[in-house]
């Protein structure tokens, strides 16, 4: 079958899926559904059709970045606008669905919105809702919509069109497209697409590899997780976009273990791409030929790194070399080669089928497109999101993300992982590109975003990263794995009241220390988290050294907690919950802390509605 | 005491049969290239659980490495274990969102629990319990893995809830 008939035959049986004449249901089955309950939904709907005798089609989806909602459900039933339901459990999914299917009745007090383009009276539109309004969805085009098992959907929805083009241009013009776009690598570094591709593309060699970089090591961060999930195709088709620009016939997915449904998923997507002649020997009739495999990392952070990955993929310990030579001259089996990350891949696919015109319509002069974000920690809406480039911190945490939780004071966002720095709330305003995040002391990175309120210490998230970064080392390097492990000591002495004030002298000469003297990114960016903490919240440092105190009751060293007489109305509460029965008090009058029972477990704090338990 | 001795032989006859079954498909499975190296450790790791001290050494007869060139591999990454497992893997991700919403403190509640530090197994060999980077489900943090299930939005009580529901249902595989 030849590429455009198996297009059209996706298109026609996506068309169908669109106006069957039997309902469908779509349920968001992603690790974060999963975790959430969506198994439990799926068996409930199931269950629901089977006992009502009702006809529809369940199909599993991946996510749609609605995260703090999940578990996620849509319904459509024909001739009605879509709807989709979230923070599902099993009771729920089968009343929806028994109303819905059954007696037309949407349940519109459990919907979230309305999908597509008709709108159910009274719900708003997907595009309306707050957290979406603001985003563009290159990367994540599909996640959520296209069921990521089926490359018909993909097809359907204009996949693979980019490299029926990419193939019948010349290899250096697809090199040029991709830099004409501006795009810039997404797994945190930024280096131009284009250019590297150029450097791979022009070192001699007859085998070049190309790797995909699906090691997402920073704690705090699932976006190509998600995308690999809800959409591999787009991944998978960059690869041999780029692969056929540099003249690569060989392929690597660097894939963390942690991620077995991402894997599965690839696995899936690479044998139908085998079935259709989009791998293999030529390709869509051409004489380009790609081979792609599978490697599943064993957890080691510094993986990342891309000559510390491509010595694992040989085999054995992987640690980083020197460079030059650089991966494009001299890379993996010192063969040319060529790793781009998860997200640079899927926006080649869009660039290459959409033009590198409409692609640096998004963004800011120096940081074309979008980029995804993971947006988690201490915010309300958590999930996964895609804005375009130059957008200010503060929109995202504010409008997207719906500000802080439970009332409390927002105090820093920290982006980039353990290689990035907090954000202080004052510099919301900051534009969201390479060249501002840097310049504010953080990094891009690859797109965690966790959000940090009053209760947050700002010294004892250093120390937490320093804890990572310490571990991950991988020992290569003298003033990486002896310095971090000098740095955490002295974090822990200030956390737990051991901290002198000639301390931070010396961590801001063991910052400068490490940043320089290491050889790869780990030990390079480590001190971030110090540097910025130290560079935006001196005070706490400053409590914590001189009055003995972590005004945010973290340090369990540093504080004890006290209840407020004036604020106290004796509920009870505290007292019923505490695991060591350290509150005392009758009931309607004020309770107090006996200091000497107390765990400091912060049960108390958390549970009482009046704010009368304090730290002090 | 000879039924005993019989079955200990028994047992032990059978353990021999399944190693020798492992290192049959090591052999069929792989050629023995360095860069097998990893998935030959993934591959027995799967199949008992940790990796033993005769698996690292037949590894490296079939890839025709030194043994410590194995060993060094094994300990490098943070996926291999060198101990046998309990019977329920707890996993406490300790990835950032999870670290600001008290990974930490559920982490601690259930050491003192179980009367263990993370990466130990209880004496009764019921628990294991490990922390995990990240599991990049940060959106539900805290989150804690019980032998394959991810389960979001944890806190201490659900956590100790989950794990006295194992031990009173020994023979459950998982809770969810």
């Amino acid at each position: 079958m030849d590429f455009q008939t198996l297009k059209d035959q996706a298109e026609k049986e996506w068309a169908s899926l669109q106006h069957l004449s039997i309902p469908v249901i779509q349920i968001g089955m992603g690790t974060c559904g999963l975790a959430a309950g969506a198994e439990a939904v799926y068996q409930a709907a199931r269950r629901t059709l089977s006992q009502r005798n009702l006809l529809a089609r369940i199909i599993p989806v991946g996510c749609i970045g609605l995260c703090y909602l999940e578990p996620l459900m849509t319904l459509r039933k024909p001739g009605k606008p879509t709807v989709l339901y979230g923070s599902l459990t099993a009771k729920r999914t089968e009343e929806i669905i028994s109303a819905f299917l059954g007696e037309d009745d949407p349940k519109p007090e459990w919907a979230v919105c309305s999908l597509g383009e008709e709108r159910w009276e009274g719900l708003p539109l997907f595009e309306e809702l707050p957290m979406i309004k603001p985003q563009v969805r290159i990367a994540l085009r599909n996640c959520g919509i296209i069921d990521p098992e089926d490359i018909m959907h993909y097809l359907a929805r204009g996949g693979y069109s980019g490299l029926q083009k990419a193939l019948q241009m010349t290899p250096a013009e697809v090199i040029a497209e991709i830099k004409r776009s501006g795009l810039r690598g997404r797994g945190g570094a930024g280096f131009p697409t284009g250019q590297k591709w150029e450097f791979a593309a022009k070192s001699p060699g007859t085998v070049k590899y190309f790797i995909c970089n699906a090691d997402e090591g920073d704690p705090g961060a699932f976006m190509d997780r998600s995308l690999l999930e809800g959409d591999p195709h787009a991944v998978l088709e960059g690869m041999l976009i780029g692969a056929y620009a540099i003249g690569s016939s060989q392929g690597y997915i660097y894939i963390r273990a942690e991620y077995p449904l991402a894997i599965k998923r690839l696995e899936t997507a690479i044998a139908q791409m085998r079935r259709f002649n989009l791998l293999g020997e030529h390709i869509l009739g051409t004489d380009f030929g790609f081979e792609v495999h599978i490697k599943e990392g064993a957890g080691a952070f510094v993986c990342g790194e891309e000559t510390a990955l491509m010595a694992s993929i040989a085999g054995g310990r992987g640690m980083p070399r020197p460079r030059p030579p650089f991966p494009a001259v001299k890379g993996l089996w010192d063969q040319p080669t060529n790793i781009n990350n998860v997200e640079t891949l899927a926006n080649v696919s869009a660039i290459l089928s959409r033009g590198a015109g409409w692609f640096a319509g998004y963004g800011t002069e120096k940081s074309k497109g979008t980029k995804t974000f993971s947006l988690a920690g201490k915010i309300r809406r958590t999930g996964l999101i895609e804005v375009p480039m130059g957008i200010p911190l503060g929109k995202i945490i504010n409008e997207i993300g719906g500000g802080v939780a439970k009332g409390k004071k927002i105090k820093a966002v920290q982006t980039g992982g353990p290689s990035g720095g907090c954000i202080p709330a004052e510099l919301f305003d900051l534009p969201v590109d390479y060249e501002s995040l840097t310049q504010a002391g953080s990094i891009m990175g690859s797109g965690g975003m966790v959000v940090m309120d009053e209760d947050t210490c700002m010294v004892d998230i250093p120390r937490y990263f320093l804890t990572f970064t310490a571990s991950e080392s991988c020992g290569k390097c003298l003033p990486c794995r002896l310095g971090t492990h000098q740095m955490l000591g002295i974090l822990n002495d200030i956390c737990s009241g051991q901290g002198v004030p000639e301390d931070l002298e010396t961590l801001k000469l063991l910052n400068e220390t490490v940043q320089k003297g290491s050889l790869c990114g780990l030990g390079q960016t480590a001190p971030n988290p110090v540097q910025t903490t130290l560079r935006y919240f001196y005070t706490e440092y400053e409590a914590h050294i001189l009055k003995k105190k972590c005004p945010s009751g973290v340090c369990k060293a540093l504080f004890h907690y006290a209840i407020d007489p004036e604020l106290c109305n004796g509920c009870g509460v505290c007292a019923r919950k505490c695991p060591v029965q350290a509150v005392v008090g009758h009931k309607k009058e004020p309770h107090r802390i006996e200091l000497e029972k107390c765990t400091k477990c912060g049960t108390c704090y958390e549970s009482c509605k009046f704010k009368a338990v304090q730290i002090c | 005491m000879s039924e005993e001795k019989a079955l200990a032989q028994k047992r032990e006859r059978e353990e021999h049969q399944e190693k020798e079954v492992l290192y049959q498909q090591l052999a069929e499975r792989f050629q023995g290239k360095p860069e097998e190296v990893i998935p030959m450790l993934q591959f027995v790791q799967k199949a008992l659980g940790y990796l033993t001290e005769e698996a690292l050494l037949h590894i490296a007869r079939l890839t025709r490495l030194p043994a410590a060139k194995i060993f060094g591999t094994a300990t490098f990454y943070a996926q291999f274990r060198l101990q046998p497992i309990g019977k329920n893997m707890i996993k406490v991700c300790r990835g950032t969102a999870c670290h600001v919403k008290g990974s930490d403190r559920i982490l601690k509640d259930l050491e003192e629990h179980l009367q263990l530090v993370a990466g130990q197994t209880s004496s009764d060999g019921l628990f294991t319990l490990e922390t995990v980077a990240c599991f990049g489900s940060c959106a539900l943090a805290p989150v804690m893995v019980v032998n394959d299930s991810v389960h979001g939005n944890t806190d201490r009580s659900k956590a100790l809830k989950m794990i006295e529901a194992l031990r009173t249902k020994p023979d459950a595989s998982d809770s969810a």
